[in-house]
């Protein structure tokens, strides 16, 4: 399928569809735990996870926390 | 009105029909509280001094570090170990006379901070810690004060401004903060120093069309930076209707510390 994923077409073989939980696995995205994830402009919850799938089409954006600014 | 002074030195902002007389006004009437003087709050503090906003509010407890000068470019070397807040204020007065720096020398905690917010228009968070991030957020969600939300890392950099009620909030995105060891911060993970003068100065931008009533804010809309490969985006965040402040149904009411990542950023250099 392919995917826009962060603004960049993105295409994964052999899969018709995924759940967030598999997709995050498969693009080795970093800080799995904590990222946060917007499918087609909505933000998930982190719950949805495992339900949510994506399919070709989609866009996906991984939002990440960015802590510093003073020291 | 203005002085014959305050004609010259705001000359090039009252030729814009934007601001003009009217709005230089409204620039000298306004009140931005800037928390954090360090990387991000630096540029946000002199550009809101140079543009002659009337009352500006500074938070900050730390004092100046050799290490902070490669990016905190308010502080100079002989400033090394005085408060960040008098440092700055001192910087910012001399640019401008008709600038009021009200120093806060403390961090901001859930007991202080509301206190602290409401003689505000608007507010920038320009922290480095998740502590004080989400504190400023549930702050001003819940005083209803618009504010910039801002951070950097390494070569990275997003921003986004929140007007409560009508846009996404900083918890939309992020409902929880981090635990503590998982996030590296700039003082674990270094920063460009160029970095903070980038989203700072977006920032105070927020700020100054905020007090205008001038153009758009950047608001449900999540701006990164990335330095290295010299590329901004932009990500669309709607109102998070689950989310824990604004959302349909709040499950937080009032200001909390999260303790959980008190001590994200607690090296200070
Ligand atoms: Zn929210």
């Amino acid at each position: 399928m392919q995917l826009t994923v962060n603004g960049k077409q993105t295409s994964i073989a052999d899969q018709e569809t995924l759940s967030v939980t598999s997709l995050l696995e498969t693009l080795q995205v970093s800080q799995r735990e904590y990222v946060t994830v917007e499918l087609n402009g909505e933000i998930l919850d982190r719950a949805d996870f495992d339900g949510a799938t994506v399919k070709s089409g989609d866009a996906v954006e991984f939002l990440y926390f960015m802590g510093g600014g003073a020291a | 009105m203005f002085t014959e002074e305050q004609i010259n030195r705001y000359s090039r902002h009252i030729l814009l029909k934007e601001v003009g007389g009217k709005g230089q006004k409204k620039l000298l009437d306004g009140r931005v509280l800037v928390i954090g003087a360090g990387g991000l709050g630096s540029p946000i503090a002199l550009y809101l001094a140079a543009a002659g906003v009337g009352t500006i509010g500074l938070a900050d407890a730390d004092e100046v570090d050799l290490s902070n000068l490669q990016r905190q470019v308010i502080h100079f070397t002989p400033d090394v170990g005085k408060p960040k807040v008098l440092s700055a204020k001192e910087k910012m007065e001399a640019m401008n006379p008709d600038v009021t720096v009200r120093p806060y020398q403390t961090w901001v905690t859930a007991d202080n901070i509301a206190d602290i917010v409401k003689d505000y228009d608007f507010v920038i968070d320009g922290t480095d810690n998740f502590a004080a991030k989400f504190l400023i957020n549930d702050a001003c969600v819940l005083a209803n004060k618009p504010y910039s939300h801002g951070g950097i890392l390494q070569f990275d950099g997003q921003t986004m401004t929140v007007v409560p009620g009508e846009s996404a909030c900083y918890r939309c995105i992020f409902p929880e903060p981090p635990p503590q060891e998982v996030i590296p911060t700039c003082s674990q993970a270094g920063v460009i120093g160029v970095l903070p003068g980038v989203l700072g100065t977006i920032q105070a931008t927020e700020a100054i069309k905020f007090l205008l009533g001038a153009g758009e804010l950047l608001t449900g809309r999540l701006l990164t930076y990335n330095a290295l490969r010299m590329r901004f985006r932009e990500i669309a965040i709607k109102k998070n209707a689950k989310c824990p402040i604004c959302g349909e149904s709040p499950t937080i009411t009032e200001l909390r510390d999260e303790v959980n990542a008190m001590n994200v950023c607690d090296l200070e250099h």
